[in-house]
């Protein structure tokens, strides 16, 4: 708040100093303030406070230019990468054949610790291939013609591509309309291979053709894919269609259940652990017990003086008929009252699954016990008094 | 290297692989080459003579089917009733028609306009002709169409000649601009060729302006709805029919395929008479004692 008040009061002075005459009177308490903090100050230092626009002109910097590497470079650069990998082996005293990657990013770790938050300021060590990205090789031959027959179009792989898949389109369509003048064709389902797979995504198919390419020309090419798709392929065209299929790892949707253990005793007992916010939580519970629960070695009833703590802990014996059929033990550190609470609860929940039929299970899972609470605390924002709430705001 | 007008350039398409032609005789011909006369010491006498003999055999070269009208016989490709099979008469209706393709119109049948083969075989010969002397001098051809239907075609006829097509979207200054698009050093096309003149949205193709821009000769099969203006060697001609652009296909590869296939035996032929005159001049007079100076 002083700072702008002191910029306009100089901006002032000076605008009085310039015009000569000068009107005190109304303004006298300010311009002395002013004068008292600003320093004595020459005519022509206070006109460098004078704003001026500075007229950037577009450079030919090497930075703003797109690198090219040619291919010396790159091997050159390999080279010097691999011997220097070796030089860290033995420096390191390890053996230089089985000097990995990890090896080499914990022995420059360790050399140039670096407190940097960004991860990618720190130094490196990788190979050129990782470092150096990918460019085309020089397009055409000594006589200046170029080696593709769609180089003149700008983007020779993908139209390349497109026009490779088009062909076996329509090999396919005309192997297709001959088996059916013979008389010999018949329709067959082809699902099963597209399970637990999906198209490359735009990315993987600009790195894959080391070309720029938009929307509508990626939109287009998984059309085309998904129209060969519909016809009948032979292996050749299988190989070519999965080599643009990528396999997606298909998440159980079925809940976890804890096996159920014994203990010296023969008592049958089940583990689980839980968390909400900071706290976290590892619950016992025993298939045949009176309802006890113990916390830290604490009664529960010690433990959480609230009522709504132990409410929450009872909820998932409550939900299932339970209330005084098991017994609990559990550990819990961190968090809060309420916090701790939630993670007993969640523990609790997760533990009663190994006791109980499926379709109880389904319905813990509906009624959100058997959901992690995903809530955290929201950080607080520059500007604001808190996460949400903003500083008392003023007229004037 | 800064031709002014199309003639210029076309004759010094052939002019600037000169230093390749060099490397190919030298590479080709194991025998009394020019630098291997060097080498093996012989006499000065044959060693002048040779370089103006490699430029002279590539003057010959180049200079030679200038000296026909037909050196490569396109006209027996195909004839008036050829193109009247593959329906290359056939136009738009009347209400399409361009005011400059009124020369080219032999007159209208129930609304359809008729192409004059008579005229299309002259311009047919014409661009054959031009076409297989910019193959036969090493140009690069670029075809281009911007008609879906024959884009495969196109692309598939391009790569048999060994030369280049572009069917796709034409990207604003690929032409004017292509140190920028292409990557700088880049050489352009000698030569374009359209199978379809107009774009997707029936309007000139932005390649016919830009090729003119660039003294860049145009051949082009001109409909009855298109402009023929900027095109240097029009041929009046259906574009929509399969048949049809099948049979310029055809043509136009068979031409460049000639065109290559002749140069090759041409570039042979003179090869082995210029081998055979030195090994005439060769042993006629016998070398000197003295050791060339390097």
């Amino acid at each position: 708040m002083a700072a702008p008040c002191v910029s306009c009061c100089a901006l002032l002075s000076y605008r009085l100093f310039f015009r000569g005459k000068v009107n005190l009177a109304p303004r006298q308490v300010l311009w002395k303030a002013a004068a008292a903090e600003l320093p004595t100050v020459s005519g022509s230092q206070i006109s460098r406070l004078r704003h001026t626009t500075v007229l950037t002109t577009k450079k030919n910097v090497a930075a703003l230019r797109r690198e090219t590497y040619t291919v010396d470079f790159i091997k050159k650069q390999i080279d010097e990468f691999n011997i220097g990998k070796r030089h860290l082996a033995n420096m390191m005293g390890e053996d230089p054949e089985t000097f990995t990657q990890e090896d080499i990013d914990r022995a420059i770790a360790y050399l140039f610790p670096s407190g940097l938050f960004e991860k990618r300021a720190r130094p490196i060590m990788k190979h050129p291939e990782q470092i150096f990205p990918k460019q085309k090789a020089i397009q055409w031959g000594e006589d200046g013609r170029p080696f593709h027959f769609l180089f003149y179009t700008g983007k020779q792989s993908y139209y390349s591509l497109m026009h490779d898949a088009y062909g076996k389109l329509l090999n396919l369509e005309k192997h297709k309309n001959e088996l059916q003048a013979k008389g010999l064709f018949s329709e067959e389902a082809k699902t099963k291979d597209l399970i637990g797979s999906r198209w490359l995504i735009k990315e993987e198919l600009e790195e894959m053709l080391v070309e720029k390419l938009s929307d509508q020309d990626y939109e287009q090419f998984i059309r085309l894919l998904e129209r060969l798709l519909t016809l009948q392929c032979g292996a050749a065209e299988e190989e070519f269609l999965q080599s643009f299929r990528r396999s997606v790892t298909i998440q159980s949707k079925k809940q976890l259940i804890e096996p159920v253990r014994y203990d010296k005793q023969g008592m049958a007992f089940s583990t689980s652990e839980g968390k909400r916010k900071s706290a976290k939580a590892e619950a016992v519970v025993y298939e045949h017990g009176s309802g006890r629960i113990k916390v830290n070695g604490i009664d529960y009833l010690l433990y959480f003086p609230v009522t709504q703590d132990r409410e929450q802990l009872m909820f998932p014996f409550h939900f299932l008929d339970r209330l005084g059929k098991h017994d609990v033990t559990c550990t819990v550190s961190g968090g809060g009252r309420s916090a701790q609470a939630g993670a007993i609860r969640l523990a609790v929940a997760r533990a009663l699954c190994s006791f109980v039929t499926e379709e109880e299970v389904e319905w813990m899972r509906q009624a959100g016990l058997l959901t992690a609470d995903p809530r955290i605390r929201e950080r607080k924002k520059p500007g604001q008094e808190g996460a949400r709430r903003k500083f008392t705001w003023k007229k004037r | 290297m800064a031709p002014a007008g199309t003639l210029t350039r076309l004759l010094s398409v052939g002019v600037r692989p000169r230093p390749l032609g060099l490397h190919i005789l030298k590479a080709a011909t194991p025998g009394p080459a020019w630098p291997s006369s060097r080498t093996l010491g012989n006499a000065t006498a044959p060693a002048p003579s040779e370089p103006e003999s490699s430029d002279d055999l590539q003057d010959r070269v180049l200079s030679e089917p200038l000296k026909h009208s037909d050196f490569f016989n396109v006209k027996e490709l195909f004839s008036v009733r050829s193109l009247f099979n593959a329906r290359v008469h056939l136009g738009h209706k009347a209400g399409c028609r361009h005011r400059f393709m009124e020369p080219y119109i032999f007159g209208s049948r129930l609304g359809q306009d008729i192409i004059d083969l008579d005229q299309t075989a002259a311009h047919l010969q014409l661009a054959l002709n031009f076409t297989a002397h910019v193959a036969y001098r090493k140009g690069i051809i670029l075809f281009v169409g911007r008609n879906r239907q024959f884009s495969h075609l196109i692309e598939n006829t391009a790569r048999a000649c060994g030369e280049y097509a572009h069917t796709r979207y034409f990207k604003g200054g690929l032409l004017t601009n292509a140190p920028l698009l292409l990557g700088p050093g880049v050489r352009l096309p000698d030569l374009l060729i359209f199978l379809n003149t107009l774009n997707n949205v029936f309007e000139p193709h932005v390649a016919v302006r830009d090729a003119a821009k660039m003294n860049i000769p145009t051949v082009g099969i001109v409909d009855t709805n298109c402009n023929p203006c900027l095109i240097t060697y029009p041929v009046p001609g259906n574009d929509d029919s399969p048949p049809s652009v099948r049979l310029f296909c055809h043509l136009f590869r068979v031409t460049i395929s000639r065109a290559k296939d002749r140069r090759r035996q041409v570039e042979a032929l003179y090869r082995l008479q210029s081998q055979e005159g030195a090994e005439r001049r060769g042993p006629a007079d016998p070398p000197p004692p003295e050791a060339r100076p390097a």
